[in-house]
């Protein structure tokens, strides 16, 4: 036994190495781990395929020609008008209307409960946001007809505002996106250390002071980044304008008017039975694959800045 | 004043400055408020448009149907049948008689159907909970002058028999039995094909991914699809699970002949598309569990000779579970909630048979609401926000028990 050199002891060592030791059972899960972590890409891999190959189909149609769709102000397919304007700039408007609502009253809560709020207060205030997060948009669709629409009515008059109005769907998807950009920035602002405050109070600033030009400031790369999220957001909400925004695209400038968005579109479209290979059916796939591009460029955007400009404490 | 000597020169303008605060103050504040106040405006207006006052008209009088002095309300259910057979056209009796026979059904199901058949009221007008509190007299004297055979009544639209009817055309009649079903069965499809991926995803980066060009890709990746709009799912779900996998979702490969959904719109094909919809999240809700379980646990079943899969399995998901299982929840409440990419999936407008098989046709809570807000008439309106209540219950409790469940089991190491 004593004549077991150090020598004998690595060679039986790796004779015996478990770390070498084949097993199957393991390689197997592991396997399986990695095709599930993988599975995500095929789900982006097949929205854009397939969005792809029938947004193919839809250009190659004879009535489409793609220059038109991106310059003309006419959807109506029914003639063989394709004009995306109309439905772009429904999107656009309902969105502007919603971030209008949503960045000024977003960031006034986040601002308040990050800077003001007693932690009781806190406590009860972001569950009450969590709360209205978790409200399906189905159900915000039925407030914005139900509620905000009689209001827009009664306020601007009945003949001025239409049942159906992009305005209503716009304040009311204000009011959705309102917790997202909230939650976002509120995290960022508590993300900024404590000790900057303290410096700033130390130079005698203000509450306020400190809130405005201390905090949000160091802030900013998460609070553009829920700006951008919130946009995204809104470009892709459906149900609201499903509902309360009205059928049909109208190219209009006025928020009291009817007028489709993109989503709402391939929402009333596919209501029906909907039957293969017709320009109707093409059609959505070229709408959901703009709206598929326009979102995932958006929230590649925010990731950037939130990478790029993010302020590191120690 | 002797502060203000030694800052001679230097205008603090502490006055303006806190005038300033106090004001921003109050408008954060106010915009808090607001934020509550939407929150308040959206449940009272779902809980105003539930109940309240209805004028409605019988077709036939009620009373007229008494036998024998006996009132409708109170005739056995051989009775209702045999006012049935004699009212109805003879095709029409018997294909009542052929969707279920009557001597099947119960007295209660007789008594609808001769409500819906025979007696078929009619809603003349709706009032809200508001105007019915504060004017009823207004509206008894207006339904007097205007309805003179209209009956009044105050009632709630969310009853026991609205959660636990089928859905009709009739808005007397109409319940959300099949919606409630319907979502249930599209969720359990969710959840078995977005659990195991996403806890598996979840594991393989947390704890078997090395940091290189194809795992960031794949994170960047599943943070980009939890950005894409529900809509897009939808779309690929038509593609996909209607269209291309259609002998599967039909259940045609499995010899199911069924001529009802042989269009693959089924409710297999609904919740795996809201299964791809939840994957994102409850990748990224578990991968926080995951990561929150200390690398003391893992290096302590290492030091006894455990394997990386031994580690996983028995220290690393025992611990991680209450919070993956809440993430689930929470995803689980957000398909619940879904409604644009099961209407572009195919989800049926009218049926009234309950979901039964994987194959069954479908339609789900948020569906009904969508299309009882989108007719026109006071009554679907009401129906609709009774059916939001049911549904906001519903989610309600999801929450609860992700609450519970966070709370009850999550150790802090």
């Amino acid at each position: 036994m004593a004549e077991l050199t150090l020598k004998d002891t690595k060679k039986k060592a790796s004779t015996f190495n478990l770390r070498r030791k084949p097993r199957l059972g393991e390689t197997i899960i592991q396997g399986l781990l990695f095709f599930s972590g993988f599975f995500s890409i095929f789900v982006t891999l097949g929205i854009v395929y397939e969005l792809g190959k029938e947004a193919l189909l839809f250009f190659q149609m004879p009535e489409v020609n793609l220059l038109a769709t991106l310059t003309t102000t006419e959807w109506k397919p029914h003639i063989g008008k394709f004009g995306i304007w109309p439905l772009l700039n429904s999107t656009l408007m309902t969105t502007l209307i919603a971030m209008a609502i949503a960045i000024p009253l977003g960031m006034s809560v986040a601002v308040y409960l990050s800077e003001y709020a007693s932690p009781g207060v806190r406590d009860t205030l972001k569950p009450i946001l969590e709360v209205l997060a978790g409200i399906p948009t189905i159900v915000y669709g039925y407030f914005a007809l139900t509620f905000m629409t009689p209001i827009l009515r009664e306020i601007f008059g009945r003949d001025v505002v239409q049942i159906y109005n992009t305005g209503s769907a716009g304040l009311v998807m204000g009011i959705l996106i309102l917790p997202l950009i909230t939650s976002m920035t509120e995290d960022s602002l508590s993300a900024v250390p404590r000790s900057l405050r303290e410096a700033a109070y130390g130079m005698g600033a203000t509450k306020l002071e400190v809130a405005l030009q201390i905090v949000v400031p160091a802030a900013l790369s998460g609070i553009a980044a829920a700006v951008i999220v919130g946009i995204s957001r809104a470009i892709g909400e459906t149900m609201i304008v499903a509902v309360a925004a009205g059928a049909g695209p109208n190219f209009t400038f006025s928020p009291f008017v009817g007028a489709e968005t993109i989503t709402g579109h391939i929402v009333r479209i596919s209501g029906g039975d909907l039957s293969y290979d017709s320009i109707d059916y093409n059609s959505i796939f070229a709408l959901g694959l703009f709206l598929f591009f326009i979102t995932l460029v958006l929230n590649i955007i925010s990731q950037a800045i939130v990478r790029r400009f993010r302020e590191v404490y120690e | 004043m002797r502060e203000r000597s030694i800052v001679q020169g230097f205008d603090n303008n502490l006055g303006a400055r806190n005038r300033k605060g106090v004001i921003w103050h109050i408008v954060f504040q106010t915009s808090t408020v607001v934020g509550i106040l939407a929150l308040i405006a959206l449940m009272l207006n779902v809980i105003n448009s539930a109940f309240g006052y209805v004028a409605y008209e019988a077709k036939v009088d009620p009373d007229s149907l008494a036998v024998d002095g006996t009132s409708l309300e109170n005739q056995s259910k051989e009775q209702l049948v045999a006012l049935l057979q004699s009212t109805l056209s003879s095709g029409a009796y018997n294909k009542l008689n052929n969707e279920e026979p009557f001597e099947s059904r119960s007295r209660e199901e007789v008594y609808q159907l001769v409500v819906e058949r025979i007696v078929r009221p009619q809603v003349v007008e709706v009032w809200n909970l508001w105007p019915s509190l504060t004017q009823a007299d207004n509206i008894r004297v207006t339904v007097a002058q205007d309805h003179p055979e209209a009956e009044l009544d105050f009632i709630s639209w969310l009853t026991y028999d609205f959660v636990s009817r089928p859905q009709t055309s009739e808005p007397f009649t109409a319940g959300v039995r099949t919606a409630i079903l319907g979502s249930l069965w599209t969720i359990m499809f969710t959840i078995l094909l977005a659990f195991p991926i996403g806890v598996g995803a979840a594991i393989y980066l947390e704890e078997y991914a090395s940091d290189n060009w194809l795992n960031r890709i794949i994170q960047t990746n599943i943070n980009n699809l939890a950005g894409v709009p529900s809509i897009v799912y939808g779309i690929l779900g038509l593609a996909i699970f209607v269209r291309t996998l259609e002998p599967f979702t039909s259940g045609k490969i499995f010899g199911v002949e069924n001529i009802t959904s042989e269009n693959g719109r089924t409710v297999l094909a609904a919740g795996l598309t809201l299964g791809l919809l939840v994957l994102p999240i409850i990748i990224i809700n578990a991968r926080e569990a995951i990561r929150a379980v200390p690398r003391s646990l893992r290096n302590a079943s290492y030091g006894v000779g455990a394997t990386k899969w031994q580690t996983v399995w028995s220290h690393v998901l025992p611990n991680a579970l209450p919070g993956i299982l809440t993430g689930t929840i929470l995803a689980a409440s957000r398909a619940i909630g879904e409604t644009a990419p099961l209407v572009v999936v195919g989800a049926s407008t009218a049926i009234s048979f309950d979901p039964s098989s994987p194959f069954s046709k479908f339609t789900t809570l948020p569906i009904q609401i969508y299309q009882w807000t989108s007719r026109p008439q006071d009554e679907f309106r009401s129906l609709a926000a009774a059916a939001i209540l049911v549904l906001l219950v519903l989610l309600l409790s999801l929450n609860a028990s992700a609450v519970l469940l966070r709370n009850r089991f999550s150790r802090r190491f």
